[in-house]
């Protein structure tokens, strides 16, 4: 037995231009949630101050982080397949 | 406390049980080749895959960790599911498809694409290992802990029956039938957490959570400095005082049955508040509130004891929308129970404390984590060491790995990685609302903080109950199924397979991973027994802690640095996972566990991800500097 998908795999033409994004996507949210523990660890005080429409800011911060998450993986699959789609019709050219 | 056996409760368990061994069986069928059973061929849908992602993802330290955590400690609960949900950005965006490009059946293939190198094969199956029984350790206390309430047995009997019916799941059908079994679990634990929270929203919040709700009472008392001379109540008497930590106790006897109550001299006036207590008698007898637990006096606990609204201070809010819950928190005094244990004449006594939290305090991080002024070192890494291996420890969860092989394109792993990011992030913003429901309602067993979720849905009636149990349960079985999964690719594809280059045939290959799937089921039901009483969220954070230290430096720099060597990924995943299992073993959470003192721990971190995860990725720069022969070749 070898190495190897489980299932058979085409011909991937934009593994470059993924990870490329990937990484850019993962340092901003890295950075997000670096300020959001830093915040936590040092001035847990400061999480309590009212940040929007009455909320605190360990609420808003904390969902924000969350749907964050969601927008930037919906952002990501946008820009990743139309980007496939592009280069696999080059392809077949 | 002690819990009523409910017919519907056994019966909605019953069917759902049975629907799970029927899809079992069918799916059994198809399960004849190594890559159905271990990686159901590869060609679930990818929407499916997502959902079954959450359901595998969505585990008791999810559901009844969290939950139990927020309605105990607040915001520093949710802390767990800002990190768990985070981890999802490190799949996303850096491991999902690279995996998906590599790997088979196991993340040691994935590992071990590059190098053809049998320690690789054996770290990685090792470590799979490890984290997986690490993680299965919290699913098992999981298990035991609802089956009480649910099912009128004893927590082993629990762990029993959920161990058994996984092994039989696995053992079946492998992979095919976990995913369908993680799907429909994935679904409706988010389905139901959404109702429940409908529930908690429209019931706002109250001073008197319900009818049945405990009238914990107050007694003044006559002072002489710190000394109780006298208490005013005709069926009370004193019997004993003492000091703990700077609150004085006192136990009362009345008609023979002795209760202990804490003393409060916030007023102008002194008086007594009642608690609750289990005292543990010098002959191994356990009395809650003065009576054995089938007395049912020991009390489901948590309410509000002020609230303002709109600056008028009101009896109860009525129905609130989901941030208007939130400001609400705010502006609201919670009672909160706290834990006091001493001994007084050769018995030991822990006392539930009642204390006045403010809702600004609920709402945001330091009751559970002592931060800013209020910590030390210790306590500030050991936060930031939580925080970290949530971050890290997501993508390198082996039972989560495998579910890339599943699929059939690295398209599909990215769009089910993303609707597995979308289902679990809405069911981590309802936990906040579940978690602060139970803390108002009454939904605290104060002997486990596991059981926070299912008591809320009772205090809304037995049904929502039944099915709110019946899913918890099922979440169990979910994480379960594809832990045991993991672990038992690791022992026949890994170890005896590529390691041992044991000949096996197709169908051997697929026997030898049902054998090892009993094995280590076996083994998750002895240590589900032995780690009863400990926070399964709590649990779960070491098993992040060992993934993110042992396999991530692995993963990460096989991807982004050229110069890794097998050499350094196998030695970087055993001192990870070496230097991750000893902090922990030496952690005052272990002391306990030991029977010794929690303050003489060498090592006063509870989560060791601080030190070990650059450890591992240390280890793994200099072994590779050290070996550079021993770099890729494909």
């Amino acid at each position: 037995m070898h190495h190897g998908p489980a299932a058979e795999l085409g011909k991937d033409y934009s593994i470059e231009y993924k990870t490329r994004l990937g990484v850019i996507l993962f340092f901003i949210y890295l950075l997000v949630y670096a300020g959001f523990v830093f915040i936590g660890v040092f001035y847990p005080d400061l999480m309590g101050i009212t940040a929007l429409a009455g909320l605190n800011l360990a609420f808003v911060y904390g969902m924000g982080l969350i749907v964050l998450a969601i927008i930037m993986g919906l952002v990501y699959n946008y820009f990743c397949t139309r980007h496939e789609d592009k280069m696999n019709k080059e392809a077949e050219l | 406390m002690i819990y009523t056996v409910s017919p519907s409760a056994i019966v909605i368990f019953v069917i759902f049980v049975l629907s799970v061994l029927g899809l079992s069986f069918y799916f059994a069928r198809k399960s004849k080749s190594a890559s159905g059973y271990y990686a159901a061929g590869g060609n679930i849908h990818w929407f499916v895959n997502g959902i079954a992602f959450a359901g595998d993802y969505l585990s008791a330290a999810s559901f009844l960790g969290i939950c139990g955590m927020i309605a105990f400690f607040g915001y520093d609960g949710f802390l767990y599911s800002i990190g768990f949900l985070a981890g999802w950005v490190v799949a996303l965006f850096i491991v999902a498809e690279p995996l998906k490009r590599m790997g088979k059946y196991t993340f040691a293939d994935a590992l071990d694409a590059k190098f053809d190198s049998r320690a690789i094969k054996l770290t990685a199956a090792i470590s799979t290992l490890v984290v997986s029984i690490f993680y299965l350790i919290p699913q098992m206390v999981g298990a035991g802990a609802l089956v009480t309430p649910l099912l009128g047995f004893p927590h082993w009997v629990g762990v029993v029956l959920v161990g058994s019916i996984v092994i039989f799941i696995v053992a079946t059908a492998g992979m095919t039938s976990t995913t369908y079994v993680q799907f429909i679990k994935g679904g409706l634990l988010i389905v139901f957490s959404t109702i429940l929270t409908i529930y908690v929203l429209n019931n706002g919040i109250k001073l008197t959570p319900n009818e049945d709700y405990h009238k914990f009472q107050t007694i003044p008392v006559v002072m002489e400095q710190d000394k109780i001379l006298e208490i005013e109540s005709d069926s009370y008497h004193l019997k004993t005082q003492h000091t703990e930590g700077g609150v004085t106790f006192v136990s009362l006897d009345n008609q023979g049955i002795e209760t202990w109550w804490s003393l409060n001299r916030s007023g102008s006036e002194p008086f007594l508040e009642e608690a609750l207590s289990i005292v543990t008698t010098a002959d191994g007898e356990k009395l809650y509130n003065g009576a054995p637990k089938t007395d049912g006096r020991f009390y489901q606990v948590g309410h509000a004891s002020k609230i303002i609204r709109n600056g008028q201070e009101v009896t109860e809010t009525g129905p609130l929308g989901p941030f208007e819950f939130i400001e609400a928190i705010e502006n609201t005094d919670v009672t909160r129970f706290l834990k006091k244990v001493f001994e007084v004449d050769g018995n030991k006594v822990t006392v539930f404390y009642q204390t006045i939290t403010p809702g600004k305090d609920i709402m945001k991080p330091g009751l559970y984590y002592k931060l800013g002024d209020k910590g030390n070192l210790w306590s500030r890494l050991d936060f930031l060491s939580l925080m970290l291996a949530l971050f890290l420890g997501t993508a390198a969860l082996p039972h989560i790995l495998i579910r890339y092989y599943t699929v059939a394109s690295q398209r599909a792993a990215r769009k089910s990685t993303i609707v597995a990011i979308a289902s679990i992030g809405l069911f981590y913003i309802l936990t906040l609302y579940m978690g602060a429901g139970a803390m108002f309602n009454g939904g605290l067993d104060m002997e486990s903080s596991n059981m926070s979720a299912p008591l809320l849905a009772k205090t809304f009636g037995i049904v929502l109950f039944s099915i709110i149990s019946a899913i918890a349960f099922a979440t169990i079985l979910g994480t379960v199924s594809g832990l045991i999964v993991a672990s038992s690719g690791a022992v026949a594809h890994d170890l005896m397979d590529k390691y041992m280059k044991i000949k096996m045939t197709e169908n051997q290959k697929v026997n030898a991973g049902r054998i090892s799937a009993v094995v280590v089921g076996i083994f998750a039901i002895i240590l589900g027994i032995i780690f009863k009483d400990q926070n399964v969220s709590f649990l779960v954070g070491l098993a992040f802690a060992i993934a993110a230290s042992s396999n991530l430096p692995a993963i990460l720099m096989l991807l982004f640095w050229k110069k890794t060597t097998s050499r350094g990924i196998s030695v970087a995943i055993m001192v990870g996972m070496i230097s991750s299992v000893l902090i922990i073993l030496l952690s005052p959470t272990m002391y306990e566990i030991y029977g010794l003192k929690a303050s003489d721990a060498p090592i006063p971190l509870q989560n060791p991800g601080i030190i070990s995860i650059p450890l591992g990725f240390i280890t793994l720069v200099l072994i590779s500097l050290m070996t550079k022969k021993h770099r890729a070749t494909k």
